[in-house]
């Protein structure tokens, strides 16, 4: 059965509306002193008993930070960031790990249960030894976690199964002790640590994240997934997520995230780097739920986002998709570097503003190799006072013989105090490539509305009806269990913005 | 089943509706005639709620509820269907999923359970044979890039599957062509029954001739200016409104 059609069960099945991830979990926490200087820089690579490369690498990152000026060209405006006021590491404090699922910390699987995740995956979640490799229930396809929450990875599951395909799958403080030599390898190529102010911040202070490596030839036999989880108060998330596709390799990759309800803003700066050599083949896919902040704007999380993907490869492809519905503030733009002859890269987005939420964000393809292809579609969609902004950048070098791009941007406005814009970049500088671009901008029609309701919808289901179907293109590119849980979050998203 | 008392409506503060009064036992067929500008949409917006049509003075009753005061989905899932003259487009909204959402909105509201996707898919295409609507129109996004016989087959096919209690068939047969007019009047006579009314909102005489109305009423100027049988409307197709008109 399609995803779509479940929509309005799954909608229907949510009916505590706002925000329900905002809750926090009390549970005994380490952290580093509050600010940001070399001295916790080296904490932390302390505190991940990290190599010495490693720490320079940091330092050096660090050194650069401080020497940038954080950007403003992004269409976003918000008080400026003490990054003194913030704690750099925070972790449970976990001191042997448990054997079964009485042992675990009864906050930690409180945590998982009420963010939805399934028992089965609870027990591994939560870091029971053993329980990652009793065949998923119902003959469903499982779907391989890593769980962090606030600095830490907490668990990984199906660790031993993957293992069997030469597949890594682990917290990235893990490969670092595990696999340096390919961390070593890979690590700041895609996003090197001055690339920008975010980027050179995360890479200084990263704590954890995900790490995965698919062996040549190897197809990865189930979904990974990262579940990223900020509890703590005043602090900041740095995840860093490395996912290295080798030869004729094909994996996907799933992550979601989310955060409690506060009154202040936390900030989130991630990277994500990906590489695919020849043949290989990386579907990445968001669903960005972090907490949006109220109605009137208090809280919420900045997430400024470093995400590319460099298809080193011949033939190989890289595939974004996100739906981004949380943060009072994104900036991201996940790129495709399009080095490989005849690689491709994709990037679809719904991303949606309501209240006071800002968005701008969109992606970057840069075609380098021949034949290489890329397609955008982005779908916006503005509500309350929200401000959406689509902002992209086709970049076609003199040697692209034959690159193509298409891209599609599509505002859908709800109500008239929200905005919504495009700022498409083209730089073409080779005759034979073609690019396309399409923009609309509507609104949700009343004779929609009122058709909808004149069959027995409510107007919040006949909107997130609507909307559904203004992102369909977009839904589609997930993995079913993600399809549904992003449509029954497009519509808690839009709730009270219409009436 | 359904009392309209004295009802005057206003769409952008212009009066349309001027003191209509009209009242349907179950079971019956009333046919509403009258020449544009007369009123004949706007009473069926009224009668769903549609936003923007004010009603300033009257009362509608609907199995002894006060109509006026329900929103649309509330008329909806009571059993008020209203027919659209211009069905509308939902781009990406797949038309098995639209239908079965307000399927279970009706069923709901009456208390039965609801039917998941293989029941719904079952219901629908024993009701699509019979509308000859072929099965790819489930799949299609609801009414986009349809012809307008395939719309108003899908308006009929949302109506036969919702089994309303009153149906408003606003000029359901403008542009369509006799095989067309046929399948409406089919599924209009399909549900003919004590616990089916239909308001037939109508140009032409010639839909009447397939669904025949036990009441057929002239509207003009946004009243009730005649009333009568079947026969009504065959004199009105040989002799025009005019003289309907200028003799009220």
């Amino acid at each position: 059965m399609p995803a779509v059609t479940e929509t309005l069960e799954t909608v229907q099945s949510v009916t505590e509306g706002g925000y329900k991830w905002g809750f926090e979990t009390d549970i005994e926490m380490e952290f580093a002193p509050k600010g940001l200087n070399e001295d916790i820089v080296r904490f932390i690579s302390a505190k991940k008993n990290e190599p010495a490369w490693l720490l320079e690498w940091r330092l050096k990152a660090f050194a650069m930070w401080k020497k940038m000026e954080e950007p403003t060209w992004a269409a976003v405006s918000y008080p400026k960031i003490d990054y003194q006021d913030a704690y750099y590491y925070a972790a449970p404090t976990q001191k042997v790990k448990p054997k079964s699922l009485d042992e675990v910390d009864p906050e930690l699987l409180k945590t998982y249960a009420k963010l939805g995740i399934p028992l089965k995956e609870q027990a591994i979640l939560a870091g029971v030894e053993g329980a990652g490799d009793t065949p998923a229930d119902g003959g469903r396809m499982p779907i391989a976690v890593d769980a962090v929450f606030d600095s830490v990875s907490v668990a990984t599951s199906y660790k031993e199964r993957l293992a069997k395909d030469g597949i890594i799958f682990c917290a990235i403080s893990e490969a670092v002790q595990e696999h340096p030599e390919l961390v070593r390898q890979y690590l700041g190529t895609v996003v090197p640590q001055g690339d920008n102010y975010f980027a050179a911040l995360n890479s200084a202070v990263f704590t954890d994240g995900s790490f995965v490596y698919i062996p040549k030839g190897v197809r990865c036999p189930m979904e990974l997934s990262t579940y990223f989880r900020i509890n703590a108060k005043s602090t900041g998330q740095f995840e860093r997520t490395l996912i290295i596709a080798d030869e004729g390799s094909t994996v996907s990759y799933l992550e979601g995230c989310t955060a409690p309800q506060r009154d202040e803003n936390q900030l989130h700066a991630a990277v994500v780097e990906l590489v695919a050599l020849d043949d290989a083949t990386i579907k990445y896919s968001t669903v960005q739920n972090w907490y949006p902040g109220d109605a009137e704007g208090r809280g919420g999380i900045y997430n400024f986002v470093t995400k590319r993907a460099d298809c080193r490869g011949a033939r190989s492809k890289v595939s974004w998709t996100q739906v981004e519905t949380g943060s009072a503030i994104t900036w991201k733009y996940p790129s495709c570097i399009l080095r490989g002859d005849d690689s491709v890269g994709e990037f679809y987005s719904v991303a949606i503003t309501n209240n006071r939420q800002q968005a701008d964000t969109g992606t970057k393809m840069f075609h380098i190799g021949r034949n290489t292809r890329s397609t955008i579609v982005s779908k916006g969609i503005s509500a309350g006072r929200g401000q959406n902004t689509y902002r992209g950048l086709v970049r076609i070098s003199p040697k692209a013989a034959g690159a193509r791009n298409f891209t599609q941007c599509d505002s859908l406005l709800i109500g008239d105090e929200c905005g919504a814009h495009t700022v498409p970049y083209i730089e073409n500088r080779c005759m034979s490539a073609k690019v396309e671009h399409e923009a609309t901008t509507s609104r949700i029609a009343e004779d929609q509305l009122f058709y909808c309701r004149q069959r027995g919808l409510s107007e919040e289901d006949a909107v997130g009806l609507i909307v559904n179907g203004f992102c369909r293109e977009v839904l589609k590119e997930l993995p079913m269990e993600f399809a549904v849980e992003a449509q029954k979050l497009l519509q808690i998203s839009l709730e009270g913005s219409v009436g | 089943m359904l009392k309209i008392e004295n009802l005057h409506a206003t769409v952008d503060g212009k009066p349309i509706l001027k003191g209509l009064s009209l009242s349907i036992a179950p079971g019956e067929i009333h046919a509403i005639m009258g020449p544009n500008g007369s009123g004949k949409s706007t009473l069926s917006y009224v009668l769903a709620g549609r936003e923007g049509y004010e009603v300033t003075e009257g009362s509608v009753t609907f199995m002894g509820q006060d109509l006026l005061a329900m929103e649309p989905e509330e008329r909806a899932v009571a059993g008020v269907f209203l027919a659209f003259q211009a069905p509308v487009e939902l781009p990406g909204v797949g038309n098995a999923n639209f239908l079965r959402t307000a399927l279970n909105a009706v069923r709901r509201a009456k208390g039965e359970a609801e039917v998941d996707a293989i029941q719904f898919l079952k219901l629908a295409r024993a009701r699509m044979k019979v509308l000859n609507m072929p099965d790819d129109m489930l799949k299609r996004p609801v009414n986009v890039g349809f012809s307008g016989g395939e719309k108003k087959r899908n308006e009929m096919l949302q109506m036969a599957m919702l089994s309303p209690k009153l149906a408003l068939l606003d000029e359901t047969d403008s542009g369509l062509d006799i095989d067309a007019l046929k399948m409406v009047a089919d599924t209009v006579n399909s549900l003919r029954g004590p616990d089916f009314s239909a308001l037939v909102i109508t140009h032409y005489q010639r839909l009447l001739n397939h669904i025949v109305p036990d009441h057929v009423h002239v509207l003009s100027a946004g009243r009730i200016i005649r009333s009568g049988g079947p026969e009504l409307a065959q004199e009105l197709e040989a002799t025009g409104y005019a003289a309907s008109v200028a003799a009220a």
